[in-house]
């Protein structure tokens, strides 16, 4: 299909994954020479405060920003490109899956020069019928594991889970962090956890799928343990962090992705290493999404305005998106009847 | 019968909870107040006449014992005061004659006057820990911020104290600067500068800090101008820079009103306190009625905090 | 395009109905002034705006007469309840109109068109709706026995808020029964007068405001007229001083809302991210032109490096240009005198050794600028730490233990503001306490609600303004006459 690359910008997975030994990076990175949830609490309750309502306030006057003509129409395909169109139902179908998917690949049949989502998000189980569709096209595949969304499993149902996802052909990962684990302190077992389900994403050819890992900030509650999740998610090798399930509210706000931004822009400061952003759940209008583009843009910086640093874990954003694209293109205002939707889901 | 040769006092200045003699060696005559029929009155005492210096010396004194006092608990100032109260009540018989003396007042209207006085003392002290209740509080901002004002005392404050009401109207003016915190220093009365003197000894034997209260005795409009233009002095009291203080002069012979000491007050913006009256002239007010607390609200600043309530 | 590139967003001038001129606003009508007329422009593109009437000290003289005369006659009698239904129709019609209001205030000004519609005439509005309140609940204020009017209010505003300022004086003046003689600052006249006309337009009685503009002259005129009971002034320390010696030895009261030298303190462990916004509101929000703008940022040596990276990475992101721009952070600077006052510190500063960084952003042809500049190595002894610039101008100095960082943040003449930043509750409540300001902002800083008094120690003046705090300058109470 044909997008302008400057703005999809979709680009082939790094093959091999940067961070091999997570556990020696992290005894090196906090100066331990063992990682116990002493050090690991010692080292995460020493980040910076976050202040609830000076962080809510800075989100607030970064949603101010007021974006015009040409730029808008530049974030709207680069918001387009950020999605991970999503189904996490339990009435999802084969059928339904393949409809996602053929609409990824073909967001607005009116107008070809319409980008596609980054990925399509699905259920482990469902991997195969997207693959079916997107065998071939930009559009990565990614699947939930790990006992998503509650995470309530044991270790090696958790992994089972994730080396189905990969093997049936999943390019991407977003699995749960345990969050009562979290929220007891026990942060070594947290990131025992995602270390192992990063293990677990290797495929036999030694590359790897690329691993989201969920905080379902909802449940986390403060913004300090937004921050100090994300960190230990980064710390145990996780490839994006993001906010939230879909399935517990609040999901994506602004603030909590302001946070998580920060987290990535003094994590890269920190150690060199750039990592992604996916706030998911909640965001369904072009006006909220291009306000998150203004965050990435202002917090992480320009680096992370690309779909393989940020991406929208959405489903009915597109549609909006799409509308505003049209009214962007022909001068009027568009409606539901002319954006063709095969997911309405729960997003 | 043997006759008894009076040992005399020697008036001195009290200041940093000591009691100087003015720097300037100086001293001068009080004289009870003249009889009804116009006769001059007895000659009481020489009191030192303090000079620039010796109010310079005051102002060091009292900046010295703000933070401590200002910093104290208000249970603990208010206990501190109320002692002051118990030492002046044990020294009623002293105030009576001073005030008697000093002001022309029988025998029974000295008493009832120091009775007052000991009474206005009282009142005051328990202001100190009622202030910040009454006049502070939270405000109701429309974000989520706790916010919440309080008075603080101001610091340093010049008192000019009544020249005619020597101890009543001295008490109604000092005890409402140094409740809240602020530490003094106050020119006494001019003609009638006993009561001030005999209300120090009560001060030095209570357990108010020494710089807390200093009192200067001498000539109002020599020593005024030095503490109304003084930089370190936060805020004066003018209610002893009456029209029948301001004649007594400087040491060129001028005139000193309450105006010219509120336009050298403007220097740094001291909080200014105006003596009673209207247009120019400057009254003594009737020190008898129970006070409002414009005399405290004067010497107070409001300090309001912010903070975000957030989790 | 490669980056993320905002295209300008202007708000639009039309909502604005410009007159060629502007004449006083005396007992209700508008009246040619006696003195010679002067332009105001608007400081971003140099262009002249109006013609605006000046002053003399006879029209000052007719404008207290009539305010006397609606004091008397009508104000001064009216009940509590109805004056604070006048209030709060002026309240309503302000934010009806918020939108027109803000658009002059930035072109009159050059504050960002964001600030004029979020802060400044949205808090304006408020502070009529809390005042109005009040009217009619006077005995309640504590403010002693008997609450009454003091009459005639002379009140001499600044640029830097010309409405905000305008409500601060006149809303509580208002509900306690006093009448007004106003003068705006003569560098942003304009929505003084479209104010005038919301007097108008709520039917106030005439002669309860009136509005003469022009210059220090005009403000002298007020100051030493004997029919003015009270005045109220926000503006420099320098002036404040003057009006306190012209009124020394009258009775006349007055409030003073003058300078200041705001340290602004940050802890080790404060909360970093909202420590930096803080740091940027304190002392780019209205380009620095505020009296307790957070000029002196006190930051504890262990964390200064880092401080002063983050700082400089967000600074980088301000958008300085076009006030009418709704993107726009910082704006012009108000008037040539400023920025030239702005610009001798400046280089005072570097002369001095500090270390002078800005942001090298580019600056609009015409109009007053100034770019957001921050001075590291900063002595107290240097005049940019001592001096008030009002401008975007931040000095970093820094300190080693809490009470040092309080003897710091003390030692200036000036007391109106401070701010402290630690995630420590103890240490917050400690620092409130030993900062001689008449406002701490504990982890946030540049918070204004009409509920909460606003003020200083020391030479930055007396008198607050705000909450029931603000009425008690309004008032006279008691039997004194």
């Amino acid at each position: 299909m044909s997008v302008p690359d400057t703005v999809v910008g979709t680009r082939l997975d790094p093959a091999v994954d940067a961070t091999p030994d997570p556990l020696a990076r992290a005894r090196d990175l906090l100066g331990v020479s063992r990682l116990s949830d002493t050090a690991l609490t010692r080292w995460l309750h020493a980040l910076p405060g976050v202040d609830q309502v000076g962080a809510e306030a800075r989100a607030a006057s970064l949603g101010t920003r007021s974006i015009k003509a040409a730029s808008k129409a530049w974030a709207i395909d680069l918001a387009i490109s950020m999605i991970d169109l999503t189904t996490l139902e339990g009435a999802d179908t084969p059928g339904k899956v393949r409809g996602l998917a053929a609409r990824a690949l073909n967001p607005d049949p009116a107008d070809p020069s319409t980008p596609s989502p980054a990925a399509v998000c699905v259920y482990g189980d469902m991997v195969p019928f997207a693959r079916e569709v997107l065998q071939g096209s930009t559009v990565r595949i990614a699947a939930v594991a790990t006992a998503f969304p509650s995470g309530r499993a044991s270790m090696p149902v958790k992994l089972a889970d994730t080396r189905d996802a990969v093997a049936n052909g999943a390019d991407e990962i977003d699995m749960v962090i345990d969050r009562g684990a979290f929220l007891a302190g026990h942060y070594r077992q947290v990131f025992d956890q995602i270390v192992a389900v990063k293990e677990a994403c290797r495929r036999p050819d030694g590359t790897s799928a690329r691993l989201k890992v969920i905080m379902e900030t909802g449940e986390l509650v403060t913004y300090d343990n937004v921050r100090r999740a994300s960190w230990l998610s980064m710390l145990a090798g996780g490839d994006f962090i993001k906010t939230s399930t879909g399935k517990i509210s609040p999901a994506a706000t602004l603030p909590v992705t302001l946070i998580m931004l920060e987290a990535v822009r003094d994590w890269r400061e920190a150690t060199g290493q750039q990592l992604g952003v996916k706030p998911a759940g909640g965001i369904r209008t072009s006006k909220d999404a291009i306000k998150f583009l203004v965050a990435v843009n202002e917090v992480a910086g320009p680096d992370w305005l690309d779909n393989h640093w940020f991406r929208f874990g959405a489903s009915s954003l597109l549609g909006d998106l799409i509308l505003q694209r049209q009214r962007l293109a022909i001068g009027a205002y568009s409606g539901a009847d002319y954006v063709p939707d095969d997911s309405p889901g729960i997003y | 019968m043997s006759t008894h040769v009076e040992v005399r006092k020697t008036y001195k200045l009290y200041i940093g909870g000591k009691f100087p003699r003015s720097e300037s060696g100086r001293s001068y005559a009080v004289h009870a107040a003249p009889s009804r029929s116009g006769r001059p009155g007895a000659f009481l005492a020489n009191a030192a006449a303090g000079s620039r210096k010796d109010a310079r010396d005051a102002v060091v004194a009292a900046r010295g014992a703000f933070p401590k006092w200002a910093g104290a608990t208000a249970y603990n100032r208010g206990q501190v005061l109320y002692r002051v109260a118990e030492v002046m009540q044990g020294r009623a018989a002293q105030f009576e004659q001073e005030v008697a003396a000093a002001e022309g007042l029988t025998a029974a209207r000295a008493r009832a006057t120091v009775e007052a006085a000991i009474d206005r003392w009282v009142w005051y002290a328990g202001w100190s820990d009622k202030l910040a209740q009454v006049l502070g509080g939270l405000n109701p901002v429309a974000g989520p911020y706790f916010d919440i004002s309080a008075p603080e005392p101001t610091g340093v404050v010049a008192v000019l104290a009544p020249q005619a009401s020597s101890l009543l109207g001295l008490v109604s003016v000092l005890a409402p600067v140094i409740v809240s915190g602020n530490t003094a220093v106050l020119v006494a009365s001019q003609d009638r500068p006993l009561p001030a003197v005999t209300l120090t000894e009560c001060l030095a034997t209570s357990d108010v800090p020494g710089g807390v209260v200093n009192v200067i005795t001498g000539r109002t409009a020599e020593i005024a101008p030095w503490l109304a233009s003084h930089r370190d002095v936060n805020a004066i009291d003018l209610a002893g820079a009456t029209d029948n203080a301001n004649t007594a002069g400087t040491a060129d012979g001028k005139a000193v009103t309450w105006g010219d000491l509120e336009r050298a007050a403007a220097d740094n913006l001291k909080r200014v306190l105006r003596p009673a009256g209207s247009g120019a002239a400057a009254v003594e007010p009737d020190w008898a009625p129970t006070p409002d607390l414009s005399r405290m609200t004067a010497f107070l600043e409001t300090k309001t905090v912010w903070h975000p309530k957030g989790r | 395009m490669a980056t993320f590139d905002y295209a300008p967003a202007p708000e639009s001038r039309a909502v604005v109905d410009l007159q060629p001129s502007y004449g006083l606003f005396i007992g209700g009508e508008f009246v040619d002034g006696s003195g010679e007329a002067f332009k105001t422009i608007n400081p971003a593109t140099e262009e002249t705006l109006a013609e605006v009437a000046e002053a003399s000290a006879d029209d000052v003289d007719r404008a207290v007469k009539a305010a006397r005369a609606a004091y008397r006659g009508v104000w001064g009698r009216m009940s509590g309840a109805d004056r604070g239904k006048y209030l709060f129709r002026i309240a309503r019609i302000m934010q009806e109109r918020s939108r027109e209001l803000a658009v002059l205030e930035t072109l009159d000004n050059g504050k960002p068109i964001k600030e004029s519609r979020d802060v400044d005439v949205p808090l304006a509005a408020a502070h009529f709706f809390y005042h109005a309140g009040w009217a009619d609940k006077l005995g309640y204020a504590a403010l002693g026995p008997d609450p009454r009017p003091l009459g005639v209010v002379g009140q001499v505003i600044p640029w830097n808020f010309p409405l905000l300022m305008l409500a601060w004086k006149i809303a509580p003046a208002l509900a306690c029964g006093n009448t007004v003689v106003l003068k705006p600052a003569e560098t942003t006249p304009l929505t003084a007068l479209l104010f005038a006309q919301i007097c108008q337009q709520a039917d106030l009685p005439p002669g309860v405001i009136n509005i003469v503009t022009g210059a220090g002259a005009t403000g002298q005129a007020i100051v030493d007229h004997p029919g003015i009971d009270k005045i109220a002034f926000t503006g420099s320390t320098r002036v404040g001083k003057m009006i306190a010696r012209e009124i020394a030895g009258t009775r006349k009261r007055a409030t003073l809302e003058l300078g200041g030298k705001a340290a602004n303190i940050v802890f080790d462990d404060a909360p970093l991210d909202q420590t930096i916004e803080g740091i940027v509101n304190g002392i780019f929000f209205n380009q620095g032109q505020v009296c307790c703008a957070g000029s002196r940022l006190l930051v504890q040596e262990s964390i200064a490096d880092d401080v002063e990276r983050r700082l400089k990475r967000r600074l980088a992101t301000l958008r300085v240009g076009d006030p009418m721009d709704k993107n726009t952070d910082v704006g012009a600077i108000n008037s040539r005198r400023q920025l030239d006052r702005i610009t001798e510190l400046s280089a005072a500063g570097e002369a001095e050794g500090a270390i002078r960084w800005d942001t090298d952003c580019p600056l609009p042809k015409n109009g007053f600028w100034f770019r957001p500049t921050v001075f590291t190595g900063v002595s107290q002894s240097h005049r940019i730490a001592q001096e008030e610039i009002f401008g975007p101008v931040l000095s970093v100095l820094t300190f080693r233990t809490p009470a040092e960082a309080v003897a710091k943040a003390n030692n200036t003449p000036y007391g109106l503001s401070a701010g402290v930043w630690t995630e420590k509750g103890s240490r917050i409540l400690w620092m409130a306490d030993q900062l001689r300001a008449g406002v701490v902002w504990a982890n946030t800083f540049n918070q204004f609600d009409p509920t909460s008094p606003f003020g200083g120690y020391k030479e930055s003046g007396y008198g607050r303004e705000g909450g029931r705090h603000g009425l008690e300058a309004y008032v006279r109470t008691g039997g004194a006459a």
